[in-house]
């Protein structure tokens, strides 16, 4: 027989308000195996802890139980607490008489009565409770980064930084992501390119980095500590040992001048050749082929670039290559683009060339873009006299076929910097902001807006736009609503910039569900705790960079990521891992061998092997169920489906189910 | 209930649609055809219907000159649909007695050889009960 | 197509029996040269010209009901030709599918042998003509193409919205009357007034104010290049003949249009 201590928590007046502690303890002390029963304040607290520890020690438990609040919320701490006094930590169980009991019941009787149920269940269970042992899995002190923009680029020189190994792996033919096409960054309008290709080069030289670019991951499995990941290294058609980056191939590509391939980097403004580097300070700085609009792949014929190179680096044979490495740790960070317009015909986006997003005003005003950075209407290249802003293009929308439900964060503040930026350079320019509201929550964000209110005077205007109507002179007449002065108005513009909604990369589902990792309607990958994991995912081992978690803009993007870096350098600090005991379990005389179980395991947990197996005195061999219990989570999915009662769970087994639903039921 | 709290429940029941979830963007107002002709703009009915001020929605124009294009709803980003909310406004004003913006007394002046029946159906159906 | 001619359940809406005659019938011999038929709905009756927007609103669709029950008993698709008819009969569909307080009550009222519950595709003309005639076999069998000619559709508002649930094109920027116009070998002229509506019911009562929509409509659609205007609507065609706009150009039904690309509009 066990002996019992159980203890019942106020938990201040969040539980005793409702529910009468005192009559609990009395009622659960004469339950089979309980020795001890008391009530305190806070169990939780310093002292409250001290007084199960002394009664551990005074009268010799074997086993807690701990009416209180949820065992999300102290399971960890009073498991702990058992440990100091040298009690099993697995033979402490948790009551919710908290979550699911006072906190939804109003009448106190019955709250009391239902609180006594639960103590009698988990009572129940600790009498069968075993003293389970933790496992031990080792660790891969390798990290994995998904991404290669601002946010894998921070996290992953901050790994490297502290010793670690760590791989970047970037679907694009260079790391960089979308801050390398933007000009100028808010709020302190650094160059983009100026602050960004620094630590593309650090990346590229740091000896803990490795880059795989124009790449992509194609598998994982394992676990936390012991990921094995198949990367797919997509050829580029050069050699990039024997590439020097001199860029004839892309110079002397007919493509280049007759073709219409439009370039991806400078979305669609301009062409780019089939061979190509997306711009000119690419990391690495290797082109590649983009077989599917190659002339030579096409028809067999040209092959100028493999004629020219110097360094005869171009390789029409290469190969798809695919690398597998295993890694600790995981860090997703993908990144994000602006939605589909298709949606949003009133602004006649797809009718007018002179109607454009605001990352197309990123690479109309880079001075490496496609006009040099001249200002002009891609209609007829006159300079726009007249520019209409449209806020709020997508976002905050309540259908989802058309936007996204969230605010994207950047855009009020992106544009308050392209209206200043273009009244920098061309002041005699009309700006006009059409605006929800103006959001600006960040560090000297507001006062940036002000300045372009007030030193630019960039016209906010409160209302939305109704239509973009080309005219029949070339112009854009803008049909739009000023709430505030309680018109309708309808303002010439030369060209219109729509602050598009942005939305995580395409193909990050696939991704998170490689990884397993919690994705949710908006393909942002979920925290494991909104306010106080922020970059861990519910999977252990998966962390979560930039963007690809929720709209941010630059300095939160590396703030966060040093923080993943941290989460993964303590992960990768560690030698071992603890492995969760809690784990199924198969008794091979009882398994037949069906297979239900391995089907329903949701982490690939169960294989079938032959063993030899002692029967009545026989020797046979069978095929049984093997749990790998590192893999294993506990989930107890293969414990219910079992046909024979083979598979049982340590921790949740069958007799302790049933003993609790018995005690619930008496 | 007061008589004013069932009007408004009426007429939030009889548009389907949910005021509050407007975030006062405009651009209802912003695509409205008939902007000119209302007092009280498209973006304006769903503030008025919370708060309550059906005196001064039941006095407006705005429900007898909206034509019913959908522009407004078609272009909404939250759904809120706001033509609904000035039909609504219009049949709670039409159902009562001596509502109507048309009587057939006023039509045989306004007939000409060519208006096509369609024109006079829309205008009953939009005009009265 | 081969043989047997395709017939199809019409609802032509009062307005076509009288005032807009010229909307049916090159409707009707244009489908026989296209190889359909448009067998009219006995016992049909107006639809109301409006879509009734309120809730508790039944009567005001029961006619709509029994058009489209009639074309579910007779297997067939319900075709029709004025644009307010086709967004009134998509609509009532689409709450006798949807919406069970209207579908329940419509039935009850009716009585039909089995309730109807928006199983009928309607479909306007032009839709007929895009997705099961197919826009290129059109362009095969037109005779006269009315080459030179630059017109500028008008959609008006009530063939496109609600999007969603008429379903007949991109409500911002439609694309099936120019694919039409460029079918019969004219020019299509694309101007930001073509979905935006004409003022509508209100040329009853207040005529002023549609003549400033029509002559925003003419002056936009003419500073694009149109010479003229095609119409599925009658009292778009109205109000847009009312109007004095200096840029004013003749306004045709597209059937009419269609019927002289393919030289059936004498015998009509």
């Amino acid at each position: 027989m066990q002996k019992i201590g159980v203890f019942v928590c106020h938990c201040g007046t969040n539980i005793a308000a409702t529910v009468d502690v005192k009559k609990v303890v009395e009622l659960v002390r004469y339950e089979p195996g309980v020795v001890f029963a008391d009530d305190y304040m806070y169990m939780c607290s310093e002292a409250g802890q001290e007084k199960i520890i002394e009664a551990i020690k005074e009268y010799k438990l074997t086993g807690l139980v701990i009416c209180s609040c949820s065992p999300r919320m102290h399971e960890k701490t009073f498991r702990a607490c058992a440990e100091k006094a040298g009690l099993n930590p697995y033979m402490v169980e948790v009551a919710n008489i908290r979550e699911q009991c006072s906190w939804i019941h109003k009448d106190k009787e019955e709250a009391t009565k239902k609180a006594v149920i639960l103590a009698r269940a988990a009572i129940a269970k600790v009498n069968l409770n075993t003293p389970l042992k933790e496992g031990e899995s080792p660790v891969t002190k390798r990290a994995l980064v998904i991404g290669g923009g601002i946010a894998g680029i921070q996290t992953a020189l901050d790994i490297a930084d502290a010793g670690y190994e760590v791989d970047i792996v970037e679907k694009e033919p260079s790391i960089g992501g979308r801050m390398s096409q933007f000009d100028k960054t808010f709020p302190t309008l650094d160059c983009a390119s100026c602050i960004l290709t620094p630590k593309m080069v650090e990346v590229n030289q740091h000896p803990n980095i490795t880059l795989y670019t124009y790449s992509e991951v194609e598998k994982v499995s394992g676990y936390v500590g012991n990921f094995d990941v198949d990367i797919r290294k997509k050829a580029r058609s050069v050699d990039a040992d024997k590439c020097t980056g001199c860029g004839e191939c892309s110079a002397k590509c007919p493509l280049g001048k007759i073709g219409n391939i439009p370039s991806e980097f400078d979305r669609g403004l301009r062409n780019r050749p089939a061979i190509y580097m997306p711009f000119a300070q690419a990391v690495p700085a290797v082109p590649v082929i983009d077989r599917a609009n190659c002339t030579y792949f096409k028809t067999g014929k040209c092959g100028v670039c493999a004629k020219i190179c110097p360094s005869k680096a171009v390789d029409y044979e290469q190969q798809d290559e695919i690398v597998t490495v295993k890694y600790g740790a995981i860090v997703v960070a993908t990144g994000f683009d602006i939605i589909n317009l298709d949606k949003f015909g009133e602004y006649a986006y797809n009718e007018s060339p002179d109607v454009i997003t605001s990352i197309e005003l990123e690479r109309l005003m880079n001075a490496a873009g496609p006009t040099g950075g001249h200002l002009e209407r891609m209609s007829d290249h006159k300079q726009p006299k007249d520019i209409v802003f449209i806020q709020c293009v997508g976002s905050r929308c309540d259908s989802e076929e058309k936007g996204k439900p969230y605010c994207s964060k950047v855009c009020c503040m992106y544009t308050a910097k392209h209206a200043m930026l273009i009244k920098d350079h061309w002041p005699d320019t009309n700006i006009t902001v059409f605006y929800i509201d103006v959001r600006t929550p960040g560090k000297n964000f507001d006062e940036f807006y002000r300045r372009a209110v007030e030193q630019y005077h960039v016209n906010y205007i409160k209302g939305q736009v109704g239509k973009v109507k080309p005219q029949p002179d070339g112009t854009l007449l803008v049909q739009a609503a000023d709430l505030l002065d309680g018109k309708q108005i309808n303002m010439k513009a030369d060209m219109v910039v729509l602050a598009a909604a942005i939305e995580p990369n395409p193909g990050v589902r696939k991704i998170a569900t490689m990884l397993t990792a919690s994705i949710d309607n908006n393909n942002f990958l979920t925290e494991a705790h909104a306010k106080l994991r922020p970059v861990e995912s519910p999977t252990a081992g998966i962390f979560l960079s930039g963007m690809a978690q929720g709209p941010k803009d630059i300095p939160e993007t590396v703030s966060q990521a040093g923080a993943a870096a941290v989460k993964v350098i303590g992960l990768l600090a560690k030698d071992h891992l603890k492995t969760n005991p809690c784990t199924a379990q198969c008794d091979t005389l009882l398994c037949n061998g069906c297979s239900t179980c391995a089907n329903v395991c949701p982490y690939g947990a169960i294989t079938y092997d032959d063993v030899q197996v002692m029967d009545h005195g026989l020797r046979e061999t069978r095929r049984v169920a093997q749990v790998n219990l590192a893999l294993c989570q506990g989930c107890g999915a293969c414990t219910s489906a079992c046909p024979s009662g083979a598979m049982d769970l340590q921790g949740f087994s069958n007799r302790q189910i049933t003993t609790e639903v018995d005690a619930i039921c008496r | 209930m007061t008589e004013l709290e069932k009007k408004i429940e009426l007429i939030k029941e009889i548009s389907g649609s949910d005021p509050y979830k407007c975030m006062r963007c405009g651009k209802c107002t912003a695509s409205c055809p008939a902007y000119s002709e209302m007092d009280i703009k498209p973006h304006q009915f769903a503030s008025y219907i919370i708060r309550g001020d059906l005196d001064e929605l039941v006095e407006s124009k705005a429900a007898w000159k909206c034509l019913g294009c959908f522009a407004c709803i078609e272009r909404c980003p939250r759904d809120v649909q706001p033509g609904k909310l000035v039909d609504a406004t219009r049949q709670i004003v039409a159902r009562q007695r001596g509502g109507d913006y048309l009587q057939p007394e006023e039509v045989p002046e306004l007939l000409t050889e060519d208006l096509p029946q369609q024109l006079l159906v829309s205008a009953f159906r939009r005009y009265r009960r | 197509m081969a043989g047997s001619i395709m017939k199809y359940s019409y609802y032509p809406g009062c307005t076509l029996k009288n005032k807009a005659q010229d909307l049916d019938k090159y409707a009707r011999s244009s489908a026989l040269a296209l190889g359909f038929e448009l067998v009219e709905i006995p016992e049909w009756q107006c639809c109301g010209g409006v879509y009734p927007l309120g809730s508790d609103e039944i009567a005001t669709k029961l006619s709509s009901v029994r058009a489209l029950n009639y074309a579910k008993e007779q297997g067939q698709d319900l075709i029709t030709l004025c644009s307010a008819c086709h967004h009134v009969l998509k609509r009532v569909n689409d709450d006798m599918k949807n919406v069970e307080d209207i579908r329940t009550r419509a039935n009850n009222y009716c009585g039909f042998e089995e309730a109807y519950a928006g199983e009928t595709k309607v479909l306007h003309f032009l839709e007929v003509l895009r997705d099961v005639i197919g826009f290129d076999e059109l362009a095969k069998k037109v005779v006269n193409p009315l080459e030179g000619k630059k017109i500028g559709a008008y959609y008006g508002c009530l063939t496109l919205r609600p999007g969603k649930i008429l379903d007949f094109d991109d409500p911002e920027n439609p694309k099936i009357m120019e694919d039409f116009i460029r079918a019969l070998g004219a020019e299509p002229v694309i101007y930001s007034m073509r979905n935006e509506c004409c003022g509508g019911y209100t040329s009853l009562k207040d005529p002023e104010f549609t003549k400033q929509r029509t002559e925003q409509i003419f002056d936009d659609s003419t500073g694009f290049g149109a010479d003229c205007l095609i119409t599925a609507c009658p009292l778009c065609m109205f109000n847009l003949n009312k109007s004095d706009a200096k840029t004013k150009v003749p306004v045709y039904y597209f059937t009419e249009l269609l019927a002289e690309a393919l030289g059936v509009k004498e015998g009509a």
